[in-house]
């Protein structure tokens, strides 16, 4: 580009542009973020003194991390441990056991995992256990250096924390709280979880072994701090190899939060999710589309993004219908509010289609009922139509009693740009009254 | 110099793509941009949904095929259980190492899963993204509850540069669990368009004749199937079996290329049978081409949902009859159909009001057995003992699933029945024993202050006709016009009689 010299290592466009989508892409898909927690700090700060105390003064604690998905649970753990890990003092003395809700379904398959993570399979052996408790307390035991002083504290990680309420007598919540609460292995027991009604889950014995400390991330940033975060989250680092290109980029990004049709795009976004995963997935669609031809994210860009994230998925569906099917949708939807949703059967809507069949239409020719039929039981494959009890009950399929899963709305929103539709049918449709 | 098209992918790999997948260009450009380049990371799931045949998997497949991308194909049609999906995946991506070192437990969990994959992936890096395709995603959602969450962020559970693609005809909405997961990203594929449909569909050209005429066969193909089928499969299976026929003019010499309306008269009617039997599977396209063949002789193409095929014994199709009019017929009025001096009752009067919406419109009501045999004694011809051949042949009729019983099977004294078969079907057999199924339906009623029903009171008072059965009047009233079934039904209230019939009984 410019032939001025320069101390700055000068990379051809489409380098500087991979370099960019390289980094980017790994804030936005795999969580490596260039600032610590935004907006969480005195939470970032509790939780960090919290553990700290486990692993440096051998305190017993246990802590639930509350927060809608997608508000950065994970991220401020890891963000936490990371730092946790960086000290000296504590980096040689604790043992990290990350469990999650998904993975391990039962308390056995925990425990197995946690005796993996803690590298004692040999240890254990073949040795039969009486009980869960027993285990686990042979496990716990056999990380002790000799004299019971100086044990060496594990954190336990439990994220999706709600699904281990679910296991067989919550036995391994039972295990780890009791032993957090007497005075063993120092252990602390993090939990992340999505669900504010968690403590109810738990039995009263569980209930009462917990130390009731909940960190809520609950995120209160406005539009302006939202707005900053997301400049943070675009902004190229310090030490980006070419330095006038990302000055350049900077300042783009700059520019791109100022502009008034991206400031829009965004504030709609805002009110509607604050968290950081959809807004990665903003940004990642943005990101996708910047080439070498386009080499900054222009708010026309973020446009296509939020149209692409918001679009109505049933709407799409129902555009891909044909004719037929779309007769048969507006049927139902008659039927509906004649009938105030009550469910229906395939023959009142195939009533209902013939009846207009007769009167109105001019495009729709008249269909053999197994066409019909046919086309019914599409849109059931398609899940638009649900049928009412099971599948078992032996009932005639014209004469099963479905629901419409779309909604008024939703149906008139779709027929206006449904590609080529006939007038009678979309009369029908506005009309009040079959 | 100029740029290319997608950064970390060859210009004519790209291209030689677009060539292969025609009408979906954006989509392709939209999965590329999103992939990046090899290296880099994308995001962890991805949703693609469309309807069916519109390239979801064809479009992805053969992207990743010819771009050489590391990726696993799985169809969760073959998944019976989980452990076949992860060692589908952990196979394509690691193939020998994974056979050879520790393989998975017998009924692995997810946890053994991630598990070996972190172990394999300590050893084989990823160099590019891996991608796992997750074919007819809906099914996951019949597995274990973990699976479908765990997949979605896949990425973080195992720490390797992987994206998980799920491709499904079924909009996310309904895969979302209770409280809620990882959100993929939404990809939709539109549904090829007409023209699109057609640009397709005259690819495969017949060699021994000219593009341009099956391009207008796929013309008028379109217009017959068009406003109820846009599966391109299944058109274009159409397409190729009704092909033969559409030549048939051209190979005799009647028509010349040329003669679009004379070729079009010629199939347009073949197209509209077939979409009644091999569109609906009713004939299999062996047997529609072999009736196409025996020209000449009018062989009546019967599919499996013609009535013509059920034979029963006598009193069985008494029995089903009775069946029908007790399934069809409120309890109440059986006194109107069946008793000889029932006295006057108005239709409208005496009816609850829920009972006044047509019952064809609601379907089979349970029935005792004593009702059943009551109205089968009262219709049937000649006398009948209750004998234990008459009960045999109901619970055979359950057993050819005609009937079906309703009440628990350990109540012997009072069963109870539901007629489960169509309108169709009960006219049909009605008709091989002369008996007027629609006169005695209640829904089929008239109302009393038509005139159709003056004029037939007319007729009854008639001293000749007053000798006559009942049933021989109805069957005489009726024989002419057959009443219009394929009509809408309508509410009970509000049904008037085809006007030809009164015409010709005020006559």
């Amino acid at each position: 580009m410019s032939k001025r010299k320069s101390k700055d290592i000068h990379l051809p466009a489409g380098e500087c542009l991979s370099q960019v989508q390289r980094l980017l892409r790994e804030r936005f898909c795999h969580q490596q973020l260039p600032v610590g927690p935004f907006g969480f700090e005195s939470q970032h700060k509790h939780l960090l003194e919290l553990l700290k105390r486990t692993a440096v003064h051998g305190e017993s604690n246990s802590v639930l991390i509350v927060g809608p998905r997608g508000a950065g649970k994970s991220m401020l753990l890891n963000c936490v441990l990371k730092e946790l890990m960086e000290m000296n003092e504590v980096k040689k003395n604790i043992l990290l056991v990350q469990l999650s809700g998904l993975l391990q379904t039962d308390d056995g398959i925990a425990l197995k995992e946690i005796t993996r993570q803690l590298n004692l399979e040999n240890v254990v052996g073949d040795k039969v256990f009486g009980s869960f408790a027993e285990n686990l307390v042979f496990l716990l035991e056999a990380l002790k250096k000799g004299d019971r002083s100086s044990s060496r504290p594990v954190l336990f990680t439990l994220d999706e924390f709600d699904l281990f309420a679910h296991h067989k007598n919550q036995t391994l919540l039972y295990n780890l709280l009791d032993i957090s609460q007497s005075a063993q292995t120092p252990v602390a027991v993090v939990g992340l979880t999505c669900r504010l009604d968690v403590l109810e889950l738990l039995e009263k014995r569980v209930k009462s072994r917990f130390s009731h400390r909940q960190i809520h991330l609950l995120s209160a940033v406005d539009f302006q701090g939202f707005l900053r975060g997301v400049e943070l989250q675009l902004r190229l680092p310090p030490d980006f190899p070419d330095r006038r290109f990302a000055e350049d980029w900077n300042a783009g990004v700059e520019a791109l939060c100022e502009d008034k049709s991206a400031e829009a795009v965004l504030r709609k976004h805002f009110n509607s999710s604050k968290d950081f995963r959809s807004l990665h997935m903003l940004l990642m669609l943005a990101l996708s589309r910047v080439t070498v031809s386009n080499p900054a994210i222009r708010p026309a860009d973020l446009l296509e993004a939020s149209r692409l994230c918001t679009s109505d998925a049933k709407a799409n569906v129902l555009h891909g219908l044909s004719i037929l099917e779309l007769c048969l949708v507006i049927a139902m939807k008659h039927l509906n509010d004649v009938y105030e949703g009550e469910p229906f059967n395939f023959q009142m809507v195939h009533n209902e289609f013939k009846k207009f069949l007769q009167r109105k239409s001019h495009s729709v020719h008249n269909f053999e009922k197994p066409v019909v039929v046919k086309a019914f039981e599409h849109l059931q494959e398609l899940e638009l139509i649900k049928p009412m009890d099971g599948a078992s009950v032996r009932s005639q399929k014209e004469y099963q009693l479905v629901k419409l899963m779309l909604d008024h709305t939703q149906i008139m929103e779709a027929l206006q740009k449904y590609p080529q539709c006939p007038t009678d049918v979309k009369q029908w449709a506005t009309s009040a009254f079959g | 110099m100029s740029a290319p098209l997608h950064p970390g992918y060859a210009d004519d790999r790209v291209r030689l793509l677009i060539e292969k997948l025609p009408c979906r260009e954006t989509q392709l450009n939209t999965l590329l941009a999103l992939m990046g380049e090899p290296e880099q990371y994308c995001y962890p799931s991805i949703f693609i949904y469309g309807h069916r045949a519109t390239g979801k998997s064809y479009v992805i497949q053969t992207l990743l095929r010819e771009l050489e991308l590391p990726h696993a194909v799985v169809s969760c049609v073959e998944c019976v259980s989980a452990g076949i999906l992860f060692e589908q995946v952990l196979r394509s991506f690691f193939g020998s190492a994974y056979s050879s070192s520790n393989a998975l437990p017998r009924k692995p969990s997810l946890s053994d899963f991630i598990r070996l994959y972190r172990q394999l992936c300590v050893q084989f890096p990823a160099t590019q993204t891996r991608y796992i395709i997750l074919d007819k995603a809906e099914l996951l959602r019949d597995m274990d509850a973990n699976l479908l969450p765990g997949f979605l962020r896949l990425q973080e559970l195992v720490e390797d540069n992987v994206t998980v693609i799920l491709l499904s005809e079924i909009v996310w909405d309904k895969f979302r669990p209770n409280t809620g997961c990882f959100e993929p990203l939404l990809l939709h594929f539109p549904n090829y368009s007409k023209a699109e449909l057609q640009q397709i569909l005259a690819r495969d050209t017949h060699p021994a004749y000219s593009p341009e005429l099956y391009s207008s066969y796929i013309n008028i193909l379109l217009g017959v199937f068009y406003s109820v089928c846009r599966d391109l499969r299944e058109l274009r299976h159409l397409a190729a079996l009704n092909f033969p026929k559409f030549c048939e003019p051209l190979e005799t010499g009647e028509a010349k290329e040329k003669d679009a309306h004379k070729l079009w008269r010629n199939i347009e009617p073949q197209l509209k049978k077939a979409m009644q039997t091999v569109y609906l599977r009713e004939v299999s396209s062996v047997q529609w081409e072999e009736q196409q063949s025996a020209e000449g002789e009018v062989a009546e193409l019967r599919g499996l949902s013609s009535h013509d095929h059920v034979e029963l014994p006598y009193y069985s199709k008494y029995l089903l009859i009775a069946a029908y009019l007790a399934s069809y017929n409120p309890a109440r009025t059986d006194r109107r159909f069946f008793l000889k001096h029932h006295g006057k009752i108005k239709k409208t009067n005496f009816l609850k009001k829920h009972e006044k919406t047509s019952n064809h419109l609601l379907g089979p009501k349970p029935f005792p057995l004593d009702r059943l045999l009551a109205i089968f004694y009262s219709v049937v011809d000649s006398r009948v003992a209750p004998t234990a051949s008459v009960f045999a042949q109901i619970s055979s009729l359950v057993t050819l699933q005609l009937l079906s019983q309703v009440s628990h099977d350990d109540q012997l004294d009072a069963p109870k029945y539901k007629c489960a078969v169509s309108l169709d079907f009960i006219r049909a057999i009605a008709r091989t024993v002369g008996f007027d199924v629609v006169r005695h339906l209640y829904d089929f009623l008239l109302r009393p202050d038509r005139h159709a029903d003056r004029a037939c009171r007319r007729v009854t008072t008639c001293p000749l006709l007053l000798i006559l059965s009942r049933r021989t009047l109805s069957f005489q009233m009726y024989a002419g016009p057959p009443l219009a079934c394929d009509s809408p039904i309508p509410a009970a209230s509000r049904f008037l009689r085809p006007p030809d019939v009164s015409e010709k009984m005020q006559k």
